[in-house]
């Protein structure tokens, strides 16, 4: 089998907010020939698929460089994404998709145009994050048609224009679930319930009253029912009521995965928590010249996070493409104690320092407004009472001060929420 | 010959008595186009007729893919014989026709004392079938090989030559070398009523009357329907569904083996197998039921899987669940194959042919149609089928989108449209155009894998039935 030979100084993989942003600051640095990799037509990632405002708000100011500014829709900060990269001359190519590797620092790709093998100086990683379908949730019952994730629902919607259905149950109560329901309705369908097996919170009477439709809480789906078309949802509710909701359309949002797939393959360090592969402060892998940003690494933040962060590791790539990429000493591993689920960064280099100052955390259940204790060894580091509650699927954060606190020869440092 | 498959309108064939078919085959499986495809061979008119909208889409669908040796049937039954017979016979057809295969081989694992001590009847058993190649394995050279198994596993009967195969591609092949073959299919045909009208069959469908004089049996789940149209009571089949759980392709690396459990009284038990796709799966349950269209996965069923799964290859559980499914085997109350040809009715009835019927297919195709000579059809010498060259979907072969040549060729074959799966658009644009178009999206996805990914769809669903509702006629 043929493949075309060819060599860049960085090659970004997967041409979203994250790597949209890392190429276009790259290029903007003289980091040499920078050449993103997209393997669907249409580069900027999951934003193009989000009709609704306020992309580009959060994730940007924070730095002065030229990513994409103020409130916008998510096809125009996709577009903004694509122009500022593209704009300082980082090579897109899109339908190009990376199908394995063949060395440290080389991939093979496939796209119309045939075979390639390319090596690069420095590679990112920016292969983002899907929801997880049904079946990787282990909901019982029949497989008609009719059952989205919110990725698939929109983009039947928003880009093939596609006919639904007219009664919709949308499960999970992430803010892409309200997403997803925006989708719903734009799409004129009815939203019979939203459901969610987290407990009550104050919340659902505020969504009740401004969305229009019920929220069911504590509430788990036990089993979908239909043979041609989806026709119910069966529900266990947490006073062991169990109740049907009659819908045609089913829509499982949130409980974000990282797409780690080439991360695996390549044999990369993979974090237990965040499954995405394990990373420092310098957004750098297990494996020398190869590095990670956005929602591959924590999935999932908004994507204004994700640009930002592309932008943040321009420093330790070129750092890395001068040949300084990795300071002596040993690396020492962040973990999280049960209800927490992750944190990221997870890996803390002698050199640590963070781009914004904080590290993001998930929890699997709701606190009430914990305290957050970092120790090593059972030496207390620093203790943090954040001032509200912790979700599940909502980004919470740990300020980063620190971090020189630690002894670079112990073990793992610890975060637990108390 | 042109090819005839009806969706819609009257069958063919429901016109004057010459308009006759010779043969018809009611449900298209892989018995049932096995079976068409044999007859392909002779010149006969034949029709196969199948309920719902495409082939394959019943019990054939969700199975354990795996190849059989039948070294553990039981030796004096016709299963055992057929099983024997079809596994070298669908061997070579596979690699004739692009069907994938791996011959991966099986472990039959001892997890106790009393499970070890029935290894060496296991193996006096696969020799009466037959089956030479069987050997012992001691604990350590086991884990040496599997060395992701839970602990415990004591020993084990190694059958080097179990293989897995496509289970969608098999049906496949059959039904477009018989269609090819002058074959005529009709789809969404359910038979509701079968008359004698004076030397031929009088069948009403859902889709008006069809006439044959020779009539096969191959309904699976509702072969017992079919058969009391004539009269009998000869068996009763009692679904019997096996619920299995596909784990991600990052899987496959922790099992090389089919590992099977040893069968004791309460059943074959749960297995644990990679596919040809390059997948996991675990399973099946067996549960009887009533309802011959409940193929529901229930919590009970996965999470009895799932604890099966953590004993046998702990490891497995860590990985993303990329589907579950269930299957509904068509079990009659006897541990045997029930093929039973009526000479004065001119009509064959091909019943209980249980999870040993893909690898059996060919030469049950073979069986009937020699029971079918026997009860006074005029077969004439056979011919030579038109060979079928099927696009491969199996990891273990290349597949398009790693194909320089084929990309040259057709820039299609470089563009993926489902990523998970790696399915191009050369193939999916190959498929709605093929002899046998899907009739789903459902259908696509057997014949290409594409939706059938980890994401499953997140990324590519509204893309793939957008393709498919653009290639619709």
């Amino acid at each position: 089998m043929t493949r075309l030979e060819r060599s860049v100084d960085v090659l970004v993989v997967g041409g979203g907010p994250a790597g949209l942003g890392a190429a276009a600051e790259l290029a903007a640095s003289g980091a040499g020939h920078v050449e993103i990799l997209e393997r669907e037509q249409d580069a900027g990632g999951i934003p193009r698929h989000c009709l609704h405002g306020g992309f580009g708000v959060r994730g940007t100011g924070r730095f002065s460089g030229s990513g994409p500014r103020g409130g916008m829709s998510g096809p125009a900060f996709a577009r903004a994404c694509v122009a500022a990269a593209v704009g300082v001359g980082a090579v897109l190519r899109t339908g190009v998709s990376v199908t394995g590797w063949d060395g440290p620092r080389t991939v093979e790709t496939t796209g119309p145009a045939g075979l390639e093998r390319i090596t690069a100086r420095a590679v990112v990683l920016a292969t983002g994050a899907r929801e997880r379908p049904r079946s990787a949730r282990l909901v019982p019952g029949s497989r008609p048609p009719g059952i989205y994730t919110t990725g698939e629902l929109q983009r039947a919607v928003h880009v093939h224009g596609q006919r639904i259905g007219t009664h919709a149950v949308v499960i999970g109560n992430e803010p892409v679930a309200h997403g997803a329901a925006d989708t719903l309705r734009g799409a004129g369908l009815d939203i019979v319930a939203m459901v969610t097996d987290q407990p009550v919170s104050p919340l659902p009477a505020l969504v009740r009253a401004w969305a229009g439709f019920p929220l069911l809480t504590g509430a788990t789906v036990t089993r979908l029912t239909g043979r041609n078309r989806i026709s119910g949802v069966e529900l266990r509710h947490e006073d062991g009521r169990t109740t049907t909701l009659r819908c045609d359309t089913v829509v499982f949002t949130g409980d974000f995965v990282p797409e780690h797939e080439l991360a695996r393959r390549g044999g990369l360090v993979i974090d237990a928590g965040t499954r995405g592969p394990a990373y420092d402060t310098g957004f750098r892998t297990s494996r020398d010249g190869v590095f990670a940003v956005g929602n591959l690494l924590h999935a999932a933040e908004d994507a204004g996070v994700a640009a930002a962060e592309g932008r943040a590791c321009a420093v330790p790539v070129l750092r890395g493409l001068a040949g300084h990429d990795r300071p002596a000493g040993p690396l020492v591993p962040l973990e999280v104690d049960p209800p927490l689920r992750w944190v990221a960064p997870n890996r803390i280099a002698p050199d640590a320092e963070l781009h914004d100052g904080r590290f993001v955390l998930r929890t699997g259940r709701r606190l009430p407004r914990p305290h957050l204790v970092v120790s090593q060894d059972g030496r207390e580091l620093h203790r943090q009472r954040l001032l509200l509650p912790v979700l599940p699927g909502h980004p919470f954060h740990l300020g980063a001060g620190w971090l020189e606190r630690i002894d670079p020869h112990g073990s793992a440092v610890r975060i637990t929420a108390l | 010959m042109t090819v005839t498959i009806t969706r819609a309108g009257e069958p063919i064939g429901s016109g004057a008595a010459d308009d006759d078919y010779d043969v018809t085959v009611v449900g298209a499986g892989v018995v049932g186009t096995a079976i068409a495809r044999e007859l392909a061979r002779y010149r006969l008119r034949t029709a196969l007729v199948e309920a719902s909208h495409d082939i394959g889409n019943g019990t054939s669908k969700a199975n354990t893919a795996i190849l059989h040796t039948g070294f553990d049937a039981d030796p004096d039954s016709l299963e055992a014989r057929l099983v024997r017979e079809g596994r070298h016979l669908l061997a070579a057809y596979a690699a004739e026709s692009g069907i994938p295969v791996e011959r991966v081989g099986a472990l039959l694992i001892a997890w106790d004392e009393e499970q070890l001590a029935l290894l060496p009847k296991l193996l006096a058993k696969a020799e009466r079938n037959g089956y030479h190649a069987a050997r012992m394995l001691g604990a350590g050279e086991l884990a040496a090989r599997e060395p992701h198994l839970g602990p415990g596993a004591l020993g084990a009967l190694e059958i080097p030559d179990e293989s897995i195969i496509c289970p969608w591609s098999t049906p496949l092949a059959y039904a477009t070398q018989a269609v090819r073959a002058g074959v005529h299919l009709h789809l969404d045909c359910r038979v509701r009523h079968i008359a004698d009208a004076g030397g031929s069959h009088l069948l009403t469908t859902s889709r008006g009357p069809l006439r044959t004089r020779y009539l096969v049996n191959a309904a699976g789940l509702h072969a017992d329907e079919i058969d009391r149209h004539f009269g009998h009571d000869g068996f009763t089949v009692t679904p019997r569904r096996g619920q299995l759980i596909v784990f991600d392709k990052l899987a496959r690396e922790l099992v090389g083996h089919i590992l099977l459990p040893v069968p004791t009284a309460a059943g074959k038990g749960v297995l644990v197998a990679p596919t040809v796709f390059g997948n996991v799966l675990l399973g099946p349950t067996s549960e009887e039921i009533d309802d011959k269209s409940a193929t529901d996965s229930t919590a009970d069923g996965i999470d009895f899987l799932r604890e099966k799964g953590r004993r046998i290859l702990p490891a497995l559980l860590d990985e993303e669940i990329t589907a579950v499914y269930a299957g509904l085997r068509a079990a009659t109350g006897r541990e045997d194959y029930r093929i039973q040809e009526y000479p004065a009715l001119r009509y064959v009835a091909v019943g209980g042919i249980r999870s040993t019927g893909l690898t059996a297919s060919m030469a049950i195709g073979a069986h009937v149609t020699g029971l079918l000579a026997g009860t006074g059809l005029e077969l004439g010498a056979p011919r030579a089928l038109p060979p079928v060259d099927l696009p491969n979907v199996g990891e273990a072969f290349p597949r398009p989108y790693r194909r320089a040549d084929l990309i040259a060729e057709d820039p299609a074959y470089g563009t993926l449209v489902c990523h998970c799966e790696q399915v191009t658009l050369g193939e999916i644009r190959d498929a709605l155009h093929s002899t046998i178009p899907p009739g789903s999206p459902d259908g696509l996805r057997r014949r290409t894998r594409a939706g059938s990914g980890r994401c499953q769809g997140f990324t590519c669903g509204a893309a793939v039935r957008a393709l498919y509702e653009e290639a619709r006629p």
